[in-house]
């Protein structure tokens, strides 16, 4: 239901070839990182899935059909800033989820259905640990209290693709193994496909269950922006090479941004 | 402000030697570069006041002077001239109409000047949106509000006159059209400025374009209206007193170019101040709105 197939991509601005060639399928329940070079096109690949920007060629099927071009609430995303609404307390950020849902023309929903969905909404903030923040605004929660509203307002969507950019990027090491966690107990309990975009490919081993890495193949010196970036490597994961740092160490090598061993300390944890 | 004042200096004392509070010896200080100097609370309300006391002191000089070569002098009146003749205009009824002049005057002019602002902040809004959050309007609408905005509002002024009469109407309008285009800009652009991300997270959530507006842009665009509402106050008493002085038979501008026929400074400055205190007055209550209204937007004082 919630597969996720790409075949023959291709993504240009104007001249510039981001993406070329890009094929892959997703089955549902899959957990896909997203590995590459910084500019390498994994984000322009994340943005097509979510219907942000649309691919020059090619053929992206989410679910049963072609992809809707533009954002709905199929898919779900969290991004590494702006994930909230800075006018909303983390409350409403939640509620505001069921207003747009089933809100009619005032875009709120009233009554029995309001008291409900705060339930439902206080159960969530309880469930990512913000029960203690519920009225504050998002200016003045920190950033890995940010990101956790952020991933329970988009799970409360129920969505049937979840896509991250680089949701814990700028959090701080501690913070970002708890969130981990949390990713992935809320990713066993709902079940729905995950696509994220990361530069720590520590980070992409211990949560994915499928590592894709992103590069370009073809170079022109004359111009550089001929060829885009495809995907190089597609590495299943399972419990034996989750651990290799055999595998670890080479995905580093292609992406040439990460140490190996900052890499293996971050799937160790 | 205060706290974080003191408490460099705090430690900059304790960096300097243990006995903070030991008198005998000098106080160590670091010289902190300009831009780094905190103000203290007393000290921003001595120095904030200072131009006010320069001005007030320079006009009493002057004032005293001319008066005492001239005791009938009419172009720098005393204060007690200035009040009296202010008092006369709010208390005793116009000896023709019977009018408390001042009031009416006020009256008047704030109702043309909250009329026509209000138009504009209301155009501002439903255009300003419009134009930033929908391209197809965007593509209608734009050139020709970014072209409206280049016309000398003043020039129209004789156009509206001829168009719409010498009534109230085509003084609001003077008002609205002079301060709307800048707004429904300002307003547009802060649309276009709001992040993508914001927008794509809210259709991923179910919003359509029609919620969006009402959940995501117009909470996010409110403190930015109330401030375009500020700055627009300014040009708006211009035209307002522009309209007024050309055709009227009260406000606030037609008294001031009516008395000016008699040189009575001491009927002018008095009016002058009386608008600058509802100017500021104005401004108060809008920050204060905003603060009420959006206050995610102000969380320093908020707290």
């Amino acid at each position: 239901m919630s597969r996720i197939v790409v075949h023959g991509l291709e993504k240009n601005y104007g001249d510039a070839r981001v993406l070329e060639r890009v094929n892959v399928t997703a089955e549902a329940g899959e957990f896909l990182s997203l590995v590459g070079a910084s500019g390498c096109g994994k984000s322009t690949f994340l943005r097509i899935l979510l219907g942000q920007e649309q691919q020059s060629s090619g053929v992206v099927i989410v679910g049963d059909g072609p992809i809707v071009p533009e954002p709905t609430p199929q898919r779900g995303i969290v991004f590494q800033r702006y994930s909230v609404f800075p006018h909303l307390t983390a409350i409403q950020n939640l509620l505001l989820v069921e207003d747009f849902r089933s809100g009619g023309p005032f875009g709120r929903v009233f009554g029995a259905r309001r008291r409900k969905v705060r339930q439902e909404a206080e159960a969530m903030l309880e469930r990512v640990g913000l029960a203690h923040a519920r009225d504050l605004y998002p200016a003045s929660l920190s950033g890995g209290m940010q990101q956790r509203l952020a991933i329970a307002q988009t799970l409360l969507g129920r969505p049937q693709i979840l896509l991250l950019d680089e949701p814990f990027g700028a959090l701080d090491p501690g913070i970002r193994v708890e969130m981990h966690d949390l990713l992935t107990e809320l990713w066993t309990e709902h079940g729905m496909t995950v696509v994220m975009v990361t530069h720590d490919i520590g980070e992409a081993f211990k949560l994915g269950t499928r590592v894709l890495v992103f590069d370009k193949v073809r170079h022109d010196p004359q111009f550089p922006s001929a060829y885009g970036a495809t995907i190089t490597y597609d590495l299943k994961l399972d419990r034996k090479t989750r651990a290799s740092s055999h595998h670890l160490a080479k995905v580093a090598a292609m992406v040439g941004t990460t140490r190996p061993d900052t890499a293996m300390a971050t799937t160790a944890s | 402000m205060l706290a974080k004042g003191m408490s460099a200096r705090d430690e900059a004392s304790a960096t300097g030697g243990e006995g903070i509070t030991r008198p005998s010896r000098p106080k160590p200080r670091v010289r902190l570069r300009m831009i780094n100097t905190k103000v203290s609370r007393g000290g921003a309300l001595f120095l904030g006041g200072l131009p006010f006391l320069f001005v007030a002191i320079a006009y009493l000089i002057a004032s005293a002077q001319r008066l005492a070569v001239n005791p009938s002098d009419k172009l720098l009146p005393s204060p007690p001239q200035m009040w009296s003749a202010f008092l006369d205009l709010a208390t005793v009824p116009d000896k023709r109409s019977g009018d408390l002049i001042l009031w009416v005057d006020t009256y008047a002019s704030l109702l043309r000047l909250f009329a026509g602002v209000g138009v504009a902040t209301f155009a501002a809004l439903s255009l300003g949106i419009a134009i930033g959050f929908i391209p197809r309007v965007r593509a209608f609408l734009l050139p020709f509000v970014t072209v409206v905005c280049v016309i000398p509002p003043l020039a129209l002024l004789p156009i509206l006159f001829i168009a719409l009469g010498l009534g109230e109407t085509a003084k609001i309008t003077l008002i609205a059209l002079g301060v709307a285009p800048v707004m429904v800009r300002d307003i547009a652009n802060r649309v276009m400025e709001l992040p993508s991300e914001l927008v794509a997270k809210a259709q991923t959530l179910g919003g359509n374009s029609w919620t969006m507006i009402l959940r995501l842009v117009l909470p996010q665009i409110m403190p930015r209206l109330i401030t375009c509402v500020r700055l627009a106050l300014g040009p708006a008493w211009l035209f307002l007193i522009a309209a007024e002085a050309i055709a009227s038979t009260e406000g606030l501008g037609y008294r001031i170019f009516l008395v000016r026929r008699y040189l009575s400074m001491d009927v002018i400055l008095p009016y002058v101040a009386w608008i600058t205190l509802l100017a500021v007055i104005t401004d108060w209550l809008l920050v204060r709105l905003s603060q009420a209204m959006s206050p995610w937007a102000h969380p320093v004082e908020a707290r």
